[in-house]
């Protein structure tokens, strides 16, 4: 199978052909002629990027399929850019054992859209008590590399502390949800001048900052791989230059939606806004940006959460946390870092490819677009600009905080393995 | 006025008018033995209860019943909500029925805003409308309560304007307080809460209000005191040592009465833990104003329903 590129601009830089065969990259130049069977592939002068890869995604399957499946979550990816997901275990059942985990590969795999990776839980039931059989998982042919009781933060210091440990010897990642439940009973909202106005409960920052500045004192003492979900507080950010600088091997992500959106949204308490960990203030979203930017924060993950319209369409305290991620994270990146001028093109490959790639441990995602490596892009119109559209996206369920919002910058085409799995809009089954 | 969701949503004039109007009702109906006005023959109210309530469902089926309007009552326990019903279901249910105005009350902040926001677009489309009133949501707002206190503060200080209201005790759970500091700082009044640091929520600093831990230090320079009331479940969360540390703290007892200026207004909203933060002497003193309280309530609901399902008067 052979694909030639045209005209695209690898990370934003000088306009190239590029020729694909058989998924890898042969040959790079100026007006490469197409082979007779080869599929064209107009780049029309677009930026060229690797293949976006979320380290947080909820593909609601098994167990939540009126909200999500993984094939709509797949279409949500492969639209979105991404070319690699890797799916939180918080389905119905948990992905706790090496039966769900592969389970999830399979279906992912079935698909054929973008890579599913399946999350295995670190406590069996998400319930914080007994560890999962991680070994079993990391073991299974669904290659579990990264573990997170996502949506339940691992509380019990103990439980926490043995995950690492246990976890160093099978060279994978423990993901924390950071949220100290005993500080978080309740909450509902950003702790703050917004939710005391409101009446809602608040969800203090200190909750997230102290079991990072835990965790990764004990990932220090295990000589552990510890990623830290969806940072959110300013106060996290220096926690975790001052562990980097102690050299912990301590990764972190941020989500779009705390790069760009402020609890000022909770007022008309439309809860498409209700998230966990919380919208914060706008000096929390600038203290995001800039720590993406300087690489305190390593990678962006969308903590794409789809809820069907009976989830949201309540009163704000019965409704559940989460919102769509994988359509409209390029273009958030975009509009919050690429404009301001706060990442490059190479910036953007950085922490939504490369970084996620090396943290999720996959070799042959987030690679550099080169000849010999893999054809697994996705190609973005910077100029472009769209209306979000919570009923057009792919997803099953429509709760984008971002309906009728103008964002710049669309993905144009997604490449995985030399295939083309999405192109102007549309997925390419 | 199309809802009443929030005293926020109230500018000074506005209020201004609802107390007014609520005066010119007590007056009219001072005295009489029949207290009936037509006002709201044929209206429809419905009062939708979600958390158990007695004074103030029964003030609002008052003053419905006073305007001439028809009341029902609908209790979250023991119809359809118990069976799962969403709330939206349930409230576009009682809307569809014909009801002209739903009084709100719920356990999560923000409920009547959802209902109001789930009416207003099911009009759209019907063309029937339908008035939200906020009975009190969650830990959010009590409009009609601070509606109510305005009013009587304003009998026994004869203005509000420039005075200094003191509200004591637990901020942080009460919708009471918030609906409170919004309204008399909207007035004119200067605010002053007076409360622990584990009962006062994060971001006060931004209220348009003073904050004091020391209520002794207060109560000199105070025009009127509320007393809220502090719930017996708040103790086992931590926010204080024991029931008798925050009497003596924060509690109005005899002593404490005599620190505030001669004949200043004690109000309460009710229902009183006495013994707790209102010693059983202060609350049957000339000064406590709680039965006051509660007639103006009746008098300021039927000034609500009057604003919003009949225009303001002339």
């Amino acid at each position: 199978m052979t694909l030639l590129i045209k005209n695209a601009k690898p990370y934003g830089e000088q306009a190239v052909d590029l020729l694909v065969r058989d998924g890898v990259v042969v040959e790079i130049g100026a007006d490469l002629t197409a082979p007779e069977d080869a599929e064209t592939l107009d780049a029309g002068g677009h930026v060229l990027l690797p293949g976006l890869v979320d380290l947080h995604v909820h593909l609601r399957e098994p167990g939540g399929e009126e909200s999500e499946t993984i094939e709509t979550g797949s279409h949500a990816a492969a639209l979105g850019g991404f070319t690699a997901v890797f799916a939180m275990p918080n389905t119905d059942p948990v992905a706790d054992t090496a039966v769900v985990v592969e389970h999830v590969r399979r279906r992912g795999e079935e698909v054929g859209l973008v890579d599913v990776h399946p999350v295995g839980a670190v406590t069996t039931g998400l319930k914080g008590e007994k560890l999962a059989e991680l070994g079993t998982m990391a073991q299974s042919a669904a290659q579990v590399r990264l573990f997170s009781d996502d949506g339940r933060c691992v509380n019990d210091p103990l439980i926490m502390r043995r995950a690492l440990e246990y976890a160093s010897a099978l060279d994978v990642v423990i993901a924390q949800h950071a949220e100290d439940h005993r500080l978080t009973g309740g909450a509902q909202a950003h702790e703050g001048a917004v939710a005391s106005r409101l009446g809602l409960q608040g969800w203090p920052a200190t909750a997230e900052e102290t079991v990072v500045a835990r965790d990764c004192a004990l990932a220090r003492e295990a000589g552990a791989a510890l990623h830290v979900c969806h940072v959110s507080s300013r106060h996290t950010i220096a926690v975790l230059r001052a562990a980097k600088a102690q050299g912990v091997r301590v990764s972190a992500e941020v989500t779009p939606h705390h790069l760009l959106l402020t609890d000022g949204r909770l007022t008309g308490y439309d809860p498409v806004n209700k998230v966990n960990p919380p919208l914060r203030t706008g000096t929390d979203t600038q203290a995001m940006r800039e720590a993406l930017a300087e690489g305190v924060i390593d990678v962006v993950a969308t903590d794409h959460a789809p809820h069907a319209s009976q989830y949201k369409d309540t009163e704000w305290a019965a409704a559940k946390p989460g919102m769509l991620g994988l359509q409209t994270a390029l273009s958030v990146v975009v509009h919050t870092m690429v404009e301001p001028g706060l990442l490059d093109w190479h910036g953007v490959a950085r922490v939504m490819s490369e970084r996620p790639a090396e943290i999720g441990n996959l070799p042959d995602q987030g690679r550099p677009i080169a000849v010999g490596e893999p054809a697994t892009f996705c190609l973005v119109d910077p100029d472009a600009q769209w209306t979000v559209r919570g009923a057009a996206l792919a997803s099953r369920a429509a709760n984008t905080p971002y309906e009728g919002m103008r964002l710049p910058g669309a993905v144009v085409a997604t490449v995985l393995r030399g295939r083309i799995t999405a192109r102007d809009g549309k997925v390419v089954a | 006025m199309k809802h009443l969701l929030s005293v926020a949503d109230l500018d000074a004039a506005t209020a201004t008018g609802l107390l007014d109007t609520s005066s010119r009702l007590k007056e009219t109906l001072l005295g009489r033995e029949v207290r009936k006005l037509p006002t709201l023959r044929g209206r429809t109210v419905v009062t939708l209860f979600y958390e158990d309530s007695t004074r103030t469902r029964v003030s609002f089926e008052i003053a419905g019943k006073w305007m001439s309007a028809d009341t029902i009552n609908i209790s979250a326990k023991g119809s359809s909500v118990s069976k799962g019903e969403s709330l939206r279901d349930t409230a576009l249910t009682v809307s569809a029925m014909g009801a002209d105005c739903v009084i709100v009350r719920h356990p999560a902040s923000g409920a009547a805003h959802r209902i109001a926001g789930w009416a207003d677009k099911d009009a759209a489309t019907t063309g029937t409308h339908t008035s939200i009133v906020n009975a009190g949501d969650g830990t959010h707002e009590h409009p009609t309560q601070a509606l109510l206190d305005a009013a009587t503060l304003r009998d026994e200080l004869g203005a509000i304007a420039g005075r200094r209201i003191g509200i004591v005790g637990d901020v942080l759970h009460s919708r009471v307080a918030r609906s409170n500091v919004l309204l008399l700082s909207t007035l004119g009044a200067e605010v002053v809460l007076i409360a622990p640091p584990t009962l006062l929520p994060t971001g006060v600093a931004e209220w348009p209000c003073r904050v004091s831990h020391h209520l002794d230090a207060e109560l000199p320079a105070l025009d009127a005191v509320m007393m809220l009331r502090v719930q017996a479940e708040r103790m086992h969360g931590g926010f204080f040592p024991s029931a008798r540390e925050y009497a003596i703290a924060y509690g109005l007892n005899e002593n404490r009465l005599r620190l505030l200026p001669e004949g200043a207004p004690v109000l309460h909203p009710g229902p009183m833990v006495r013994g707790m933060e209102i010693a059983p002497a202060v609350a049957d003193a000339p000064n406590a104003k709680v039965l006051a309280q509660v007639r103006n309530g009746v008098h300021v609901r039927m000034a609500v329903l009057y604003h919003l399902l009949a225009g303001a008067p002339e």
